[in-house]
């Protein structure tokens, strides 16, 4: 399969791409790990005429902390996250959602920068920022800001970002939680989520649920926050019933995808199943 | 629009004028001749294209040429020195980890990545290290043998 033909840029700077994108508002995209845009393009479902590659610019491959958040550089691998004893230590959900995404050599490649951007209703960062309330920062030849993970995706395939902006940095506050999990019901052959459940949360010291987030991918046309979910067990006991019965909203005002693997009402079923055993599993996992 | 292409291929300085479209998988067989790295599925899916982009595994039906430019690849003509082949070649042969050997060569590759990072791994460690290599043959079973094969003979250092 060939791609359609493209003009080809790789800037070694941010300031280059995002002056090149500005020019080419109608016709570029940008070039991440390309491991889903360049499948696209395989088949031609996308025949962008530029090709603007961020592969050069090194200054967007980092892991750190900073003025209390985790600052994740847009083009970090998957398998840079996946492998980083740090983020094990202190967001365990980063390296655990990594580690679900394909197989060895696309983590090798994919970015988490990229992902994020492509807004793949099935891929399964977009669960694990929404669980964290991460930050993303847009930048472009006008400036920067940032973008609550709540606000970031707005429909398959579509997200915040503007034409002209580029998906920079992804911020997650810290502390994160202490219990955390990324449970995935993965078709067979893709690997993709047919539903994706990222569990944060930390408990009271007498046991009672402080603070929660639950994001969950595959299940819409676009990854969100379970709020009921989460309005069911914030300031609770975290027993077996109260989870249940709180997982029961997992979906709750999401329309369900239907397609020929899983049907909306399997998708529905799953997403509660998934969520009860994502917290089940957030709370074995427990760092406190 | 052609793109000049700089690449260091098995220790081989190459560079070309490329059509940016151009996959790596076609740059390797079609432009060095490498004809070793196979194009199975051409969607990502089966490792068979699987060649180490500066030391990472990579599938190169899914990377553009010019986006290796500068990079050092290595591929399964590039493992065996002098003659004698890789450990993890000779895993394969000893073990028979192949049966019609189109997989092989992605295969190898998978797995001598997947020693780099765990030079000791369990059977359930290789078999998870290699998920994005698939084989129609083998069942898998000779395949986690040669790579067990080739830990111990990369761990006695001979």
């Amino acid at each position: 399969m060939i791609p359609a033909r493209f003009d080809y840029f790789a800037p070694s700077t941010l300031d280059e791409a995002l002056s090149l994108l500005s020019q080419h508002l109608d016709d570029a995209k940008i070039l991440a790990g390309g491991h889903s845009l360049i499948p696209a393009m395989k088949l031609r479902l996308a025949q962008p005429a530029m090709l603007i590659s961020l592969g050069r610019i090194k200054s967007l491959s980092y892991i750190r902390e900073e003025d209390g958040q985790i600052r994740i550089g847009a083009m970090t691998t998957h398998y840079e996250i996946e492998s980083s004893a740090r983020l094990r230590e202190i967001c365990p959900l980063l390296p655990e959602c990594a580690a679900s995404i394909g197989d060895v050599q696309v983590r090798n490649k994919g970015t988490i920068g990229g992902s994020l951007a492509h807004a793949d209703p099935a891929a399964d960062w977009p669960a694990a920022i929404i669980a964290l309330g991460a930050e993303l920062v847009a930048t472009s030849t006008n400036g920067e800001r940032t973008i609550h993970a709540d606000d970031f995706f707005i429909d398959m395939f579509t997200t915040a970002l503007e034409p002209n902006e580029i998906l920079r940095e992804i911020r997650v506050p810290l502390p994160t939680g202490t219990s955390q999990a990324y449970l995935k019901a993965a078709q067979p052959a893709s690997g993709f989520a047919i539903v994706g459940v990222a569990v944060n949360l930390t408990r009271n010291a007498d046991g009672s649920c402080q603070m929660i987030g639950v994001g969950i991918t595959g299940v819409g046309p676009k990854a969100y926050r379970a709020s009921a979910v989460e309005d069911a067990l914030r300031g609770k006991m975290l027993d077996e019933q109260t989870i249940k019965d709180a997982a029961a909203h997992a979906c709750d005002g999401v329309d369900a995808n239907s397609d020929l693997y899983a049907s909306a009402e399997y998708r529905r079923h799953l997403a509660r199943v998934c969520t009860r055993r994502a917290i089940e599993a957030a709370l074995r996992a427990n760092r406190g | 629009m052609k793109t000049t292409v700089r690449m260091k291929v098995n220790g081989v300085e190459h560079s070309h004028e490329v059509e940016p479209r151009l996959l790596l998988v076609h740059y390797l067989r079609d432009v060095l001749g490498l004809t070793g790295t196979h194009i199975g599925c051409d969607t990502s899916i089966c490792g068979a294209c699987t060649v180490l982009i500066d030391g990472q595994a990579v599938k190169s039906c899914t990377m553009f040429a010019v986006q290796a430019d500068g990079a050092e690849v290595t591929t399964i003509e590039g493992l065996a020195s002098n003659g004698k082949l890789h450990p993890v070649q000779e895993g394969f042969w000893e073990c028979h980890g192949l049966q019609c050997g189109y997989c092989t060569p992605g295969m190898i590759i998978a797995a001598v990545q997947l020693l780099e990072r765990n030079p000791n791994p369990t059977e359930d460690e290789v078999r998870h290290g290699l998920e994005g290599n698939l084989c129609r043959c083998t069942g898998y079973q000779h395949i986690v043998e040669a790579v067990q094969y080739a830990a111990r003979k990369l761990g006695s250092g001979s």
